[in-house]
């Protein structure tokens, strides 16, 4: 498709055999000496994980053992035990975020692509006002606007409620910005080619952009989903009773009281159940974002 | 499915009853049909109307929760409000006061500095030459995730590996293996003692910060067309470091802006893992961080008009920040 940046970056030909085989060989050593790099950002992961699965007299080992010796699942009875003394059980706090974070995705997802199609393919009066409006909201973190989002919020009555987590996050600066840089690459002329079949403007939409731009909103579902999952200041702020608290919150929560040393291993196991979904998501669509992202530069 | 004959038949049908002209009015001006005046101003407004139809929920919702704050934030920054009793006008006292008088907030200003006059750079440039090296690397997906994974990991959950990590007691992981190498007679409390605080919060944010402008790099890394490769090396690029400076660098150029924004936005948002690490308040409110600071009197003292002054100052350095580097990078040429 004409669309896609080149798939693969092959080794650059060079016309004499002895320079690729000294390439060939520097490559190699980049895959050595990257090596301890790569391990060191991970270790603190590895630890996580495997504080997770380990049984209570290992997680006191020095040095502590980089993989449990017998891995066991106690942690998570513990976990279950720990929250059964709180108000709400603990897969409520599952079930919310999950729930905000997949209607935050998906939302963000269609508002941002249907904002941004007319924005990169018509002849739209005012446009690049509003694209360079959008383009400076990128430029501030969110944390900034949330006192009056918060005033807000309470105004419409949707305080410690879904909408207050989800509907505040769905005009995401940086989704209509992906979808637009994307969808400037597909030719005109498909869409011109649907409009002499007389297609409407909604099936030309939904038929032929949505398709042709899956890779763009499928790292944007990324890009919506991890931070939203993610989120401790914005479920801190919204919400008030126990009933509505997000993973991050009832984590927090747990881990604070984590002076008893049976606490110890569940906060690993909640911290595993945290960090599992976005680095699966992730790994499942590798391939995609990184085809998206060579299209997100600011062109100036 | 109609025969491209048929298809021709209502085309040209259309074009005698003159409808035409809407469909290509949506492409570039150039290719409008011709028409009577009247007509395209009508074609015209139709596409206006799909257009922003299109547009409204998004715009609906970016006026509600983006636009509407930032303005009403600058207006609340100049009153004394506190939720119970209508904001009154009191001028530039949260800001003198703030300025002036906070001297807690002077601390989160300079803490804020520190971190992001290390943490923005030091990742930027870390995130690109990982993402050129990764990218000369035939089999790097494992190490795209070992790096990226950090990044999109909960800064609460890390936090609790990191506070085992740093820990103060002998089982510190850090301290114990520095007791055994005969580094340290005693442990260091490396999440309490006020000197180690603010470096333990940028060590573990930089953890986490190869994120999206590392992705951003490598992708864009991906478009550069290997014939300008080619083509240096036949003109005598003497070496990768000068390929890189006069090729990719200049052709990266889009995505280090898109970086920049994104690093000086994260670097001056620092709050998740100031918190998740050293807790609030923080000792001697050495992890006391802009946000921080903002959340203290906005969520739990409720003087919301000062807090809306915190929110200006940082939303227009960050502004400015952003507006600047954006200026310096694009003007090269």
């Amino acid at each position: 498709m004409a669309t896609q940046p080149t798939e693969e970056r092959e080794y650059p030909l060079t016309s004499s055999q002895p320079a690729l085989a000294i390439r060939r060989l520097r490559l190699n050593w980049t895959y050595i000496w990257i090596l301890p790099f790569a391990m060191a950002m991970i270790i603190p992961l590895v630890y996580t994980v495997s504080f997770a699965f380990k049984p209570l007299e290992e997680l006191f080992l020095f040095p502590p053992p980089l993989f449990p010796r017998r891995p066991t699942t106690d942690n998570f009875q513990q976990l279950v035990l720990a929250t059964s003394s709180m108000t709400v059980p603990f897969s409520r706090n599952i079930f919310n975020t999950v729930v905000t974070s997949l209607s935050v995705m998906v939302g963000t997802v269609l508002l941002g692509s249907l904002a941004a199609y007319p924005l990169a393919k018509y002849p739209l009066w005012g446009k690049n006002f509003i694209f360079s409006v959008v383009i400076s909201a990128l430029m501030f973190s969110p944390e900034v606007t949330q006192i009056p989002r918060y005033l807000i919020v309470n105004k419409l009555g949707m305080i410690d409620t879904f909408g207050a987590l989800i509907i505040p996050n769905l005009a995401l600066p940086l989704g209509l910005f992906l979808m637009k840089q994307f969808m400037e690459g597909v030719p005109t002329e498909l869409l011109e080619a649907a409009r002499i079949d007389g297609a409407g403007e909604l099936r030309i939409f939904w038929r032929i952009m949505m398709p042709l731009t899956r890779p763009a909103w499928a790292t944007l579902a990324i890009f919506s989903f991890i931070p939203t999952w993610n989120d401790y200041f914005t479920p801190l702020i919204f919400t008030r009773s126990e009933s509505m608290k997000t993973l991050t919150l009832a984590m927090q929560t747990i881990g604070s009281g984590a002076t008893s040393v049976a606490r110890y291993g569940a906060v690993f196991a909640a911290a595993f159940l945290v960090l599992l979904p976005p680095v699966l998501l992730f790994i499942f669509m590798q391939r995609r974002v990184l085809d998206t992202m060579a299209y997100s530069g600011i062109k100036s | 499915m109609r025969t491209p004959i048929q298809r021709k038949e209502e085309r040209e049908k259309r074009r005698e009853k003159g409808e035409d002209g809407s469909y290509f009015s949506a492409l570039p001006s150039h290719s409008y049909p011709l028409g009577s005046l009247k007509e395209r101003m009508r074609s015209e407004g139709r596409w206006q109307l799909i257009g922003y139809a299109f547009m409204a929920p998004y715009l609906l919702l970016f006026l509600i929760f983006v636009v509407g704050p930032v303005m009403s934030a600058i207006y609340l920054s100049f009153t004394y409000f506190n939720i119970l009793e209508a904001p009154h006008w009191i001028g530039w006292t949260n800001y003198r006061a703030l300025l002036v008088d906070d001297e807690i907030f002077l601390i989160a200003i300079g803490n804020t500095l520190t971190f992001a006059f290390i943490t923005g750079p030091v990742s930027f440039i870390a995130s690109f030459l990982l993402a050129w090296l990764l990218n000369r690397m035939r089999f790097r997906s494992l190490y795209v995730l070992a790096f990226y994974t950090p990044s999109i990991g909960s800064a609460i959950a890390a936090a609790f590996v990191w506070r085992i990590l740093l820990s103060g007691d002998r089982y510190g992981t850090l301290n114990n293996a520095l007791i055994r190498l005969g580094a340290l007679d005693e442990p260091i409390q490396f999440l309490a003692e006020q000197v180690y605080i603010m470096p333990a919060i940028i060590v573990v944010s930089l953890w986490m910060s190869l994120g999206t402008g590392f992705l951003v790099f490598l992708a864009g890394l991906q478009t550069v067309p290997k014939e300008l490769y080619e083509a240096g090396k036949m003109d005598g690029v003497p070496n990768v470091w000068v390929e890189l400076i006069k090729i990719t660098l200049p052709i990266m150029r889009p995505q280090l802006l898109f970086g920049t924004v994104i690093s000086i936005v994260n670097s001056f948002a620092v709050f998740q893992v100031a918190v998740a690490l050293v807790g609030f308040p923080s000792p001697l409110y050495a992890g006391h961080v802009i946000i921080t600071h903002l959340y203290d009197y906005a969520f739990i003292r409720f003087e919301m008009g000062y807090a809306s002054a915190i929110a200006v100052l940082l939303f227009a350095f960050t502004f400015m920040l952003g507006r600047v580097c954006l200026r310096l990078f694009s003007s090269e040429d």
